[in-house]
């Protein structure tokens, strides 16, 4: 309890279950204090591990822990100032919503009218004032979860780790939570660790965004970082709004590459600084589903794209704002193009239809 | 059949779908129960002439002589002593073994065979597990040999046998596994998640047992109650064997009563005690509420 700070480095933090496998294998990472950083990742690939072991409920086989610069491996929960919100709540259903926000304080031996008007301060500022006697089973999703989070928060923690808050609640209860819990956060002004498994939730919450794969952090950034700069295949698939493309490399020429492809010129792709590529290479490129452009065969490319894949229509999806139109340009992954609504409207497909698929040369992104 | 959803009445097929779902537990219930109590009821309101012969009547000169009876009172407050002893040790040992089986034990196929394991001495009958008391306490019993040996008695302790001692642990024995079950049942499904959320928020392993635990197993303890309590009270062998004869119980009063052909003093006292029983029952069931126990 020496520091009031809650940010967080993990070193080398290893958990294995059975002493075989790793479920989380050596993962280093900073996290800034008052940060909102989120865990992504498929299920099992050691993002909740992660969190249980920050949170003090595992403990980690090998690396350290340190939090506000202190090793907290070995501590208990409140020895280390952080508090969970379970997955699914874990609100303890014989107790009011006032006893369940105040029985941390319960057991830290405050009086009794000291919890209970901490815990109707913390209730009003989650503004459930109105529920306040009621018992968690007669409450609806959305206020359970805002009980959880008082729970959680009326502690004062430095750190408050959240195991997929979310998933327990229908599509627009999720996006208007989603909300809450980032006003939550700026709030209190204290380090939240999320994780889950959505990358729509990440990319719209968080300061930091970890990606992870079998327990091992694939790419860790801020989320435009990530969701636009994905370092390989797997982030660039696993956050979505990508065409993975992969190909042998023809030729280099100066500040850019040609990738072999099904186009009869191949695709050129800009060669970035920190990649050096040779003849002959496998490489995977990233180009973002908003920047392909469908032109029909025949018609003038757009201004700056060299590259343009003959394609087959398979499947249009109207969205809305955007159309979404799947592609047989390459073999074997998915290609799709998000074709404004109004540009779509101009001139539109129908499945069947042979397009040209096209893209500023400069977007194309070489993947590691 | 198709419900169909328009019409409010249940349908006639699916009306006797339901009868014969409950038909075999009528079947049962009927004849081995309802009517023996309407027989026992009936015959506590008749006249007797005292060798066994009945006559139908409605008197409630039984009733009379059972309240008026000195003896009743001795006998019930015997009972409930006994009963309230038995309860209070099956209820510490059932709540820390249920407790410990479902919150100490990781591996889930050691806490059900440790579970089984409190089945054993139902393997046995209920005779034979009394006579096995009778080495350990008795007079040249183990328990009295090892204090002699040690020195800690001269006399070999009398007390241990034959006594109201022996009748409380003979009953705990017997009747322990009836708490360990429910309790059991109703710890197993607290979510471990609870119990973690407690330690978050900085419980000790005593508030969570006090907080979390205790609060959420009431429905199991109030099952086990009810079991232990009606056992108890029902009874009369182990309180004749085990108290040698010293001690008597309500039961056992109308079990004599029977014996010398006083069939409606004994109907009396039985439908008294099964009021008495119905009233603790129902005073238990006022404090939780086991039909949620049941189809949670």
């Amino acid at each position: 309890m020496k520091s009031d700070r809650g940010d967080i480095e993990l070193a080398g933090v290893c958990k294995s279950f059975d002493g075989i496998t790793n479920v989380v294998d050596g993962v280093n990472l900073k996290i800034a204090d008052g940060a909102y950083c989120c865990f992504i990742g498929p299920s099992g690939c050691g993002k909740t591990t992660i969190l249980r072991m920050i949170a003090g409920h595992e403990d980690p086989t090998a690396g350290e822990i340190v939090i506000g610069g202190q090793n907290v491996v070995g501590l208990a929960p409140v020895q280390r100032r952080t508090a969970m919100m379970f997955q699914s709540y874990a609100l303890f259903p014989h107790l009011t919503v006032r006893e369940n926000i105040a029985f941390a304080l319960r057991v830290r031996g405050q009086s009794k009218t000291d919890r209970l008007r901490a815990a109707d301060a913390m209730i009003e500022k989650v503004r459930l004032t109105q529920f306040a006697d009621r018992l968690p089973a007669q409450l609806s999703g959305g206020q359970q979860q805002r009980v959880a989070l008082a729970r959680a928060a009326i502690t004062e923690p430095r750190v408050l780790l959240l195991d997929e808050p979310l998933s327990a609640l229908d599509e627009q209860l999720r996006v208007q939570m989603r909300q809450e819990l980032r006003r939550m956060q700026r709030e209190l002004g204290i380090t939240f660790i999320h994780v889950t498994h959505t990358q729509l939730e990440a990319i719209a919450l968080a300061d930091l965004v970890v990606v992870m794969e079998q327990g091992k952090i694939k790419q860790a950034g801020a989320a435009r970082d990530v969701y636009a700069h994905p370092h390989d295949r797997y982030v660039a698939e696993f956050m979505g709004g990508q065409n993975v493309l992969s190909g042998r490399v023809e030729k280099v020429n100066g500040a850019s590459f040609t990738l072999a492809q099904a186009a009869p010129d191949g695709i050129e792709v800009p060669l970035q600084a920190r990649s050096t590529v040779k003849v002959g290479d496998k490489v995977d490129i990233a180009v973002r589903r908003d920047d392909v452009e469908l032109v029909r065969p025949g018609r003038e490319l757009p201004t700056g794209c060299t590259t343009s894949l003959p394609s087959r229509v398979l499947a249009i999806e109207y969205q809305g704002y955007f159309v979404k139109v799947m592609l047989d340009t390459v073999p074997d992954d998915e290609f799709v193009a998000y074709v404004p609504e109004k540009t779509f409207f101009a001139d539109p497909f129908t499945v069947g239809d042979v397009v040209m698929a096209t893209w500023a040369t400069g977007s194309a992104l070489p993947l590691a | 059949m198709q419900p169909s959803p328009s019409s409010a009445q249940t349908p006639p097929r699916a009306n006797l779908a339901g009868w014969l779902y409950v038909s075999p537990l009528v079947l049962v219930l009927v004849p081995f129960f309802v009517a023996p109590i309407l027989v026992v009821l009936a015959a506590s309101f008749f006249a007797t002439d005292g060798f066994g012969g009945l006559t139908p009547d409605f008197t409630l000169a039984s009733y009379i002589d059972v309240l008026h009876s000195a003896l009743t009172l001795k006998l019930y407050l015997a009972t409930i002593k006994f009963t309230a002893l038995t309860w209070v040790f099956t209820l510490i040992i059932g709540f820390f073994v249920a407790y410990f089986l479902v919150f100490h034990v990781r591996n889930q196929l050691l806490a059900i065979g440790l579970f089984l394991l409190c089945t054993v001495p139902f393997w046995t009958s209920n005779i034979i597990r009394m006579i096995s008391w009778i080495p350990l306490l008795g007079k040249e019993g183990l328990i009295n040999q090892a204090l002699l040996a040690l020195g800690v008695i001269r006399q070999p302790l009398e007390v241990l046998l034959f006594s109201d001692l022996a009748v409380v642990i003979a009953y705990v024995h017997q009747l322990t596994i009836f708490m360990i079950v429910p309790i059991f049942n109703s710890m197993a499904r607290i979510d471990k998640k609870l119990i973690e959320a407690a330690i978050d928020a900085g419980a000790s392993r005593f508030d969570i047992m006090r907080l979390i635990v205790v609060p959420m197993s009431k429905s199991g303890i109030a099952l086990g109650t009810i079991f232990v309590v009606s056992i108890v009270m029902g009874d009369f062998f182990v309180v004749k064997v085990m108290s040698g004869g010293g001690s008597a119980s309500v039961v056992s009063a109308f079990y004599e009563d029977v014996g010398v052909l006083q069939y409606p003093t004994a109907a009396a006292s039985a439908v008294l005690l099964t009021l008495v029983l119905v009233a603790i029952v129902s005073l238990i069931l006022r404090t939780v509420d086991i039909r949620q126990e049941i189809t949670r």
